[in-house]
C-alpha cells in the first residue's frame, strides 16, 4: 500500500432493478497497485466494473477516487477525472477509422494526436497498419487491442479492464501483459483487472481476489495462481 | 459429465408477472372478453350519434393495430400504413360504384393494398435495403399517392363508372350489403358491430400468429436478423409476410372507413394521417397489440373534445402529447398502466418480495444491444412458448 | 468404395475474398471429412472469422468454390447454408436478446422439428449445456459466458452435420472451459466441427488436426504437437511462453 488510496470502495451494493448482484463490496487500492478479480460467469465481475465507472448506479455504499466521493458522479465525469474503462465487447465505433477511435480516447487530455499517439502505437505496433481502416472492419482481436489502446490514449490514472485478453492471440497477450506491467511500475498506473486467463492475471496483478455471488472473497496467494485445481477451489467449483 | 459445473448465481433474470401475463393466452382472453362485452352492450348504452363515433374509433383502432403489429412485432417502421388505408378506401369506393354488390369490392379492398405492399415490400426486403430506406420509401409513396389522387379532379379521371374526384374525393359511396342482396344494406348498428367484430377478429388472428412458428420468426427478425438467417429462416420472406399482412389489415380498415363516412378523399393519404397512426401506437404502447387500440381511441376522443372548442389547436395538443409521452411515459399507456397495476397489487398483498422477478424498468446490462426502451419492447412483444403451462 | 464415402463434408477450392483493399482469404484449400473435428488458429486478423462467414453465406467470395457434400454453396443467401446443414456460433454471440433462453433454443429446434418434438429437443439441449435453470431468463440480461452457453445450445438444437464454433471458450472460467471441451467431444461423435480458438490447452484437449491461418492463407496443418513446436507458428502467433 503506497500513500493515499487511489480507489476506495466501501460497502458497495448494486444490481439490476430488483435483482441485487453486488453485496457489500469493499476494497482499497493505492497508486500503482494492480488488483485482479477472478470468478465464474454470473458472479458479478462485469457488474462491479460497470458500477465503478458509473454505468450502473450504486444502490448502497460509496466509491472514493483520489479522496473524492464519486459515488453519484456520471460516467463521463469519472472518465474526466482519469478513470478509463475497457468493457467486455470492445465497443469500438465501427464507422470511425481506428485512428479516429484512438483520437477520441485522448480528446479529454487536449494533447495533439500525432505526438500523443506515437508512443502509444509503439506499445501496440499491430495497430499501425490498421489505422486508416474503419473500426468495424477490424477482426475481433484487433478491435480488442484498439479498445485497450484507446483507453490508454487518455493517460488514465485508474484502468478498469473487463477480460481484455479475450480473442487475442497468445503472443500478443504476452506483449499486453508486459505493457501493462511497465505502465504500472513506471507510471504508477492503478489497475483493476477482471480476467479468466490465469497467466495474464498473475503477470499483471499483484493481488488476486475472488468474487463469488457478488461478494469479494479470499485473496489467492500468488504461488497458487498457476495451479488450476487450487484456483477452482477458491472460485467455488466444489461448493 | 465428469466436470462439475460451478455454482450458479442465485438470481436469474426472468421477466416479471406483467410480462408473463401479457405473453400468455390469458391476456388475449381478457381482451376478447372486454371486446365482446363492448360489442354487445354499447349499442344499448349509446345513442346513434355516439355509436357512430364509436364505430370510427374502432375502424381507426384497426388501422392502428396494423402498424402496431408490423412495427412493434416485425420491427418494420412503415410510414405507409395510411397509403394502404387509402388504397383500401378508394378501391372499395371505385369497385362498389362499378359492381353494385359490395362483396367483391370488400375483398378487393383487402387484396389490392396487399398486392401493392407485396411489390413494394419485395423491392425493399429482397433488395436488402436498410431500415432507414423503409421509412423514407413508404413515406414517399404516401406523399406520391396523395399528390396523384389529389390531382384527379377532372371528369377524365374515371375508373369505369367511378370518377376519382381529385381533391373533392368520392362522395355517396354505396354501403356494404348482404352478399347477393344489393338492397339489404348495413345500418349504423351493423357498421358498429362489423367494425368492432373485425377489430376483435384481427386481434385474435394476430395473437394466434404470434404464438406459432411463423409469428415467432417474425419477432426474431426484429431482434436479430443475422441469427434468423443463420438458423435457416429466410428473413426477407418473413418480413415481407408481416408487411403484406399489415397492409391487408389497413386496407380492410380503409374499406370500413369509406363505409362509415360514405365518403373518401385524398387527405386519407396525407402526412397528417401517417403521423397520427404513429402517435397512436407510441402513446398506446409499442410492442403490444392492445396499446395501439387504447392509444388510438384515447387520442381520437381527446381530439374530438378539443375540436368542439376553438381556443386550442388540436394539432398542437397532439404534438404536445407525443412529446410528453416520449419523454415521460416512453413505454406508452398500456404497459405503464399494467406496471402500475402490478405494483398496486403487490402493495396490497403486503409487499412480499419476489427476488426472482425483474422490474421491467430494470437497467439492462448492455454489451451489444440497443437502448433500454427497445429491449423492453422486445420482451413485451414475444409470446413465450414455455409459459403456456403457467397460463 | 462409393462416391458417398469419398466426398468430403466440406471442401474449399482456391477460395479468395477481397474487400476494402484487404485480401482477407487467400487461395484457401480446406477439406473436412464427415464427423471430423478441426481446430483453426492464427493471429488476430488472419481471416478466421472471415472464413466462417464465407461458409455461412454472410460473405460472398471473390473467387473459388465452397463445396458442402459436393454442392457449391459459395455466394448463397445467408439462410441457405444453414438449411443445408451448417450451424455457427459466432465470435460475438448472436442471439435474440429480448427473448428468453428457452425461446432462443426453441427457434433453432423448430425449423427441423415439429412443435412437440421441439419442446423435447429444447429441454434436452438446455440440460446438456447446463442452462435449463435459466430457461425463462432474458438472454440480454445474462452474463457474457452464460450467453456463450446459450448460443452453443442454439447451434446444437438445430442438429446440423457441420458446426462452426468461433471462440467457444471466450469469457469462460477454467471449469467452464473444461466442460465445453467435453461437450465438443460429445458432439463430435455425430457432427463435424471446426473450432477457432486461442486457448492452446483447450485445443490440445479436443483436436487431432490443427490448421493455421496467417494473413488469409493456410500456412500449416498438422497435429497440435507439430503445430505448437513449429518455429513459424511460434513466431507469428504463440510467442515465447510454452503453452
Amino acid at each position: 500500500m503506497q500513500g493515499i488510496a487511489m480507489l476506495e470502495v466501501n460497502g458497495l451494493c448494486a444490481g439490476y432493478g430488483s435483482i441485487p448482484v453486488l453485496y457489500d463490496i469493499s476494497l482499497a487500492l493505492g497508486s500503482g497497485e494492480s488488483l485482479g478479480i477472478l470468478g465464474h460467469n454470473g458472479m458479478g465481475k462485469t457488474t462491479l466494473l460497470r458500477t465503478l465507472i458509473g454505468a450502473l448506479p450504486a444502490t448502497a455504499g460509496s466509491i472514493r477516487f483520489k479522496g473524492e466521493d464519486i459515488t453519484r458522479a456520471a460516467p463521463h465525469a469519472r472518465a474526466r477525472r482519469g478513470i478509463a474503462y475497457v468493457p467486455q465487447g470492445r465497443e469500438i465505433f465501427p464507422a470511425l477509422s481506428a485512428y479516429d477511435n484512438l483520437r477520441l480516447g485522448l480528446v479529454k487530455t487536449g494533447r495533439k494526436p500525432d505526438e500523443a499517439l506515437g508512443a502509444l502505437l509503439d506499445d501496440f505496433p499491430r495497430l499501425k497498419p490498421l489505422l486508416e481502416r474503419p473500426g468495424g472492419s477490424l477482426s475481433g482481436g484487433e478491435q480488442q487491442l484498439l479498445a485497450l489502446a484507446r483507453a490508454l490514449a487518455g493517460d488514465p490514472v485508474l484502468l478498469l479492464l473487463d477480460e481484455p485478453t479475450e480473442g487475442i492471440q497468445p503472443s500478443i497477450i504476452e506483449e499486453i501483459a508486459e505493457t501493462l506491467a511497465a505502465l504500472r511500475d513506471k507510471q504508477g498506473l492503478t489497475i483493476v483487472l477482471v480476467e479468466q486467463n490465469l497467466d495474464f492475471i498473475a503477470a499483471v496483478s499483484q493481488r488476486v481476489l475472488v468474487i463469488r455471488r457478488g461478494q469479494l472473497g479470499d485473496e489467492i496467494p500468488r504461488e497458487h495462481l498457476s495451479n488450476i485445481d487450487i484456483v477452482s477451489q477458491y472460485t467455488g467449483v466444489h461448493a | 459429465m465428469s466436470t462439475p459445473l460451478p455454482d450458479r448465481h442465485a438470481s436469474i433474470p426472468v421477466p416479471g408477472a406483467l410480462e408473463r401475463f401479457a405473453h400468455s393466452w390469458k391476456s388475449a382472453a381478457l381482451t376478447l372478453a372486454v371486446g365482446v362485452v363492448l360489442l354487445v352492450a354499447l349499442p344499448f348504452a349509446l345513442d346513434d350519434f355516439a355509436l357512430v363515433q364509436a364505430t370510427v374509433y374502432a375502424v381507426m383502432a384497426l388501422l392502428a393495430v396494423s402498424l402496431g403489429f408490423v412495427w412493434g412485432f416485425g420491427g418494420i417502421l412503415c410510414f405507409g400504413q395510411s397509403a394502404f388505408f387509402g388504397l383500401g378506401a378508394y378501391t372499395y369506393a371505385i369497385a362498389v360504384t362499378n359492381l353494385g354488390d359490395s362483396t367483391v369490392p370488400l375483398l378487393l379492398s383487402i387484396v389490392l393494398p396487399a398486392a401493392f405492399a407485396a411489390v413494394l415490400g419485395y423491392l425493399i426486403f429482397y433488395g436488402r435495403l436498410s431500415d432507414v430506406y423503409m421509412g423514407v420509401i413508404t413515406l414517399t409513396v404516401t406523399l406520391i399517392l396523395f399528390n396523384v389522387v389529389n390531382s384527379t379532379a377532372g371528369p377524365e379521371w374515371t375508373i369505369g363508372k367511378a370518377p376519382l374526384g381529385g381533391f373533392n374525393g368520392i362522395p355517396n359511396i354505396a354501403p356494404l350489403n348482404m352478399p347477393g342482396n344489393v338492397d339489404d344494406v348495413i345500418g349504423p348498428r351493423g357498421m358498429f358491430e362489423l367494425s368492432v367484430g373485425a377489430l376483435l377478429a384481427v386481434y385474435l388472428l394476430l395473437r394466434a400468429l404470434l404464438a406459432v412458428k411463423l409469428g415467432r420468426v417474425i419477432v426474431a427478425c426484429k431482434e436479430n436478423e443475422q441469427r434468423v438467417a443463420l438458423l435457416g429462416y429466410d428473413s426477407r420472406a418473413h418480413k415481407l409476410f408481416a408487411f403484406v399482412l399489415a397492409a391487408a389489415i389497413a386496407g380492410l380498415a380503409g374499406c370500413l372507413f369509406a363505409n362509415w363516412g360514405a365518403f373518401t378523399s385524398p387527405t386519407i393519404f396525407g402526412l397528417a394521417q401517417s403521423a397520427q397512426i404513429i402517435i397512436w401506437v407510441i402513446v398506446g404502447g409499442l410492442g403490444t397489440l392492445v396499446g395501439p387500440i387504447v392509444g388510438c381511441v384515447a387520442i381520437q376522443w381527446l381530439t374530438t373534445q378539443i375540436g368542439t372548442q376553438q381556443a386550442i389547436n388540436s394539432n398542437l395538443v397532439l404534438g404536445a402529447i407525443l412529446v410528453v409521452f416520449v419523454l415521460m411515459v416512453p413505454k406508452g399507456i398500456v404497459p405503464s398502466a399494467g406496471q402500475l397495476g402490478v405494483r398496486m397489487l403487490k402493495a396490497l398483498r403486503g409487499g412480499r418480495r419476489d427476488v426472482a422477478a425483474v422490474s421491467t424498468q430494470a437497467a439492462v446490462p448492455r454489451t451489444r444491444s440497443a437502448a433500454p426502451a427497445a429491449d423492453h419492447e422486445a420482451s413485451h412483444s414475444a409470446p413465450n412458448a414455455s409459459h403456456e403451462e403457467t397460463a | 468404395m462409393t462416391t458417398q464415402q469419398l466426398t468430403p463434408l466440406l471442401e474449399t477450392r482456391d477460395l479468395n475474398v477481397r474487400f476494402g483493399g484487404v485480401h482477407a482469404t487467400r487461395d484457401v484449400n480446406f477439406t473436412l471429412a464427415e464427423a471430423e473435428l478441426r481446430c483453426v488458429i492464427g493471429p488476430n486478423g488472419a481471416g478466421k472469422s472471415t472464413f466462417f462467414k464465407l461458409l455461412t453465406g454472410q460473405v460472398r467470395p471473390t473467387s473459388g468454390q465452397i463445396l458442402f457434400r459436393g454442392k457449391d454453396i459459395a455466394g448463397m443467401q445467408p439462410h441457405e447454408p444453414a438449411r443445408l446443414g451448417i450451424g455457427i456460433k459466432t465470435q460475438v454471440p448472436s442471439l435474440f436478446n429480448g427473448l428468453s433462453v428457452w425461446e432462443n433454443v426453441w427457434l433453432a429446434a423448430r425449423r427441423t422439428n415439429t412443435s412437440t418434438q421441439s419442446e423435447r429437443v429444447t429441454r434436452e439441449v438446455l440440460e446438456r449445456v447446463g442452462m435449463i435453470a435459466y430457461r425463462d431468463a432474458l438472454v440480454g440480461l445474462l452474463a457474457h459466458g452464460q450467453r456463450q452457453w446459450v448460443e452453443l445450445a442454439v447451434v446444437i438444437a438445430a442438429d446440423p452435420p457441420l458446426i462452426l464454433l468461433d471462440e467457444p471458450a471466450a469469457g469462460m472460467s477454467d471449469a467452464e472451459v473444461a466442460r465445453t471441451a467435453e461437450l465438443i467431444l460429445e458432439i463430435n461423435r455425430r457432427h463435424a466441427l471446426v473450432v477457432v480458438e486461442h486457448d492452446m490447452s483447450f485445443i490440445r484437449k479436443i483436436a487431432k488436426t490443427v490448421t493455421v491461418l496467417h494473413q488469409g492463407a493456410v500456412i500449416r496443418e498438422g497435429t497440435p504437437e507439430r503445430i505448437m513446436s513449429d518455429p513459424l507458428v511460434q513466431q507469428i502467433y504463440l510467442g515465447k511462453k510454452p503453452h
